[in-house]
């Protein structure tokens, strides 16, 4: 029974969990900024007036989007050995996670290009400015504005994601609720520690998302 | 090693497709029932979060917050092994279900409440005007707008929740997952296996996504015609 919950227990395994805590950190930062640079680059792909660059960027998002995460997970990580690539957990983990949450980001990053009116973009032809300063300094900078909150959405995805990491026993968060279950025998207490910290990133990020809006609009009114 | 043993290895494979599509039923199975219980839940969640009373609005937003924030996999180690401490026995698949279908729920809650929300406030103003009781505005006048503005993203959070399923797999529930896990134990090509386990997934979600794409572009023509 839930009556004797134990929390010395908890107090014992706390370093664990703020190492696992810092892994499950670093393992979303460094996937979020894959994700970030391969979102970019898909989506240029997919706005690329040839026919072949942008439908094997279609083909690469939407059979992301139609598979699972764990599904892609055990595919890298047991499909690269057989290919003869040996990587770490941590590596096929961070490459799982990067391309899965890539193709959510370059979808995000379109609609956001596209949010743009056209006629904006005719106006900087009008002025003179080429394809390069028009993305520079007309339509990046606006489309950022309208793609940080999906964005940030996204990225608490990734963070609640990376706890699939723990199947291919990379030590994070759930993987550290697993051990207090499996050494001491108390669910309860490992799983519900590990649930209150992924908490913790989940309402710092919420309430980012909902002061950047903030600012954003502010800004918009100036 | 390599190619000259994926003809063997593919052979194989074929043997063990019956096998896959039971992983397969049972794939459907979990998310079928989840997605049913999801959006029954989900719809009575939603309008009880969209309407007026506060203390169970901001019960259901809490409880919408603490599952939108924890991810599925922890949910589901708490329900197959806590509840079991607090006298809920449940075997491998309940509680796969109860799992997947509280989860879809909230997600279907936040979507029904974003829908019925966007409904312009003069449409009840004028609603009350031609003395329609409260059942008959929300059944004539709320429901049938706000429903345009559900349905695309309510079939999109139907293919998240079948790809959620797979985590099922964690607790030992012998889906497709499941069942790829199996199979690469037994022959180590985890291209060749788990390229099939995606196939599969891809069949059942990628006409799903269409199906969103379709209904946000008709919804969207028949609100600007208004």
């Amino acid at each position: 029974m839930l009556h004797n919950f134990n929390f010395r227990v908890i107090l014992q395994y706390m370093p664990l969990y703020l190492k696992c805590f810092g892994a499950t950190l670093w393992l979303s930062g460094f996937s979020l900024i894959g994700a970030l640079l391969v979102g970019t680059i898909a989506c240029g792909m997919r706005l690329s007036k040839n026919g072949l660059i942008s439908r094997s960027s279609v083909v690469y998002i939407e059979s992301i989007r139609s598979t699972p995460l764990l599904a892609q997970l055990y595919f890298l990580y047991f499909g690269l050995p057989s290919l003869g690539i040996s990587l770490s957990e941590e590596v096929t983990g961070v490459i799982a996670l990067t391309l899965n949450s890539g193709a959510y980001m370059a979808e995000i990053i379109r609609a956001g290009i596209q949010s743009i009116p056209g006629g904006q973009v005719e106006a900087g032809v009008a002025s003179g400015l080429n394809y390069l300063q028009r993305m520079r300094y007309i339509i990046l900078p606006q489309a950022f504005g309208v793609t940080i909150p999906p964005l940030l959405g996204q990225a608490i995805v990734l963070v609640k994601d990376s706890s699939l990491l723990s199947l291919i026993s990379v030590v994070e968060l759930t993987r550290a609720g697993q051990i207090l279950t499996s050494e001491r025998f108390m669910p309860a207490e490992g799983f519900l520690t590990t649930a209150a910290f992924y908490l913790v990133i989940y309402y710092m990020l919420k309430r980012f998302s909902g002061w950047s809006q903030k600012r954003l609009i502010f800004r918009e009114a100036h | 090693m390599g190619t000259r043993m994926w003809g063997f290895y593919l052979k194989e494979l074929i043997h063990t497709v019956p096998f896959f599509l039971k992983g397969l039923w049972m794939t459907a199975a979990v998310s079928g029932f989840s997605l049913i219980a999801g959006t029954a839940v989900g719809f009575a969640w939603g309008i009880i979060r969209a309407g007026k009373n506060k203390i169970l609005r901001s019960i259901l937003g809490a409880w919408v917050d603490l599952i939108r924030g924890t991810p599925f996999l922890v949910q589901i180690f708490i329900v197959f092994f806590i509840l079991p401490e607090v006298g809920i026995q449940l075997d491998a698949f309940s509680a796969a279900v109860i799992a997947l279908g509280n989860s879809a729920a909230c997600f279907i809650c936040e979507i029904v409440a974003g829908g019925i929300l966007a409904v312009p406030f003069g449409q009840r103003e004028a609603a009350t005007a031609s003395g329609l009781t409260s059942y008959q505005q929300f059944r004539y006048i709320i429901l049938p707008q706000a429903l345009r503005i559900i349905l695309p993203p309510l079939v999109g959070q139907y293919v998240l929740t079948i790809k959620d399923s797979s985590v099922v797999s964690a607790i030992g529930v012998v889906d497709v997952t499941r069942v790829g896990w199996f199979t690469v134990q037994r022959i180590p090509e985890g291209i060749l296996v788990f390229g099939l386990v995606g196939i599969l997934y891809f069949v059942i979600c990628y006409p799903l996504i269409r199906l969103s794409n379709t209904l946000e572009n008709r919804m969207a023509v028949v609100t600007t015609r208004l």
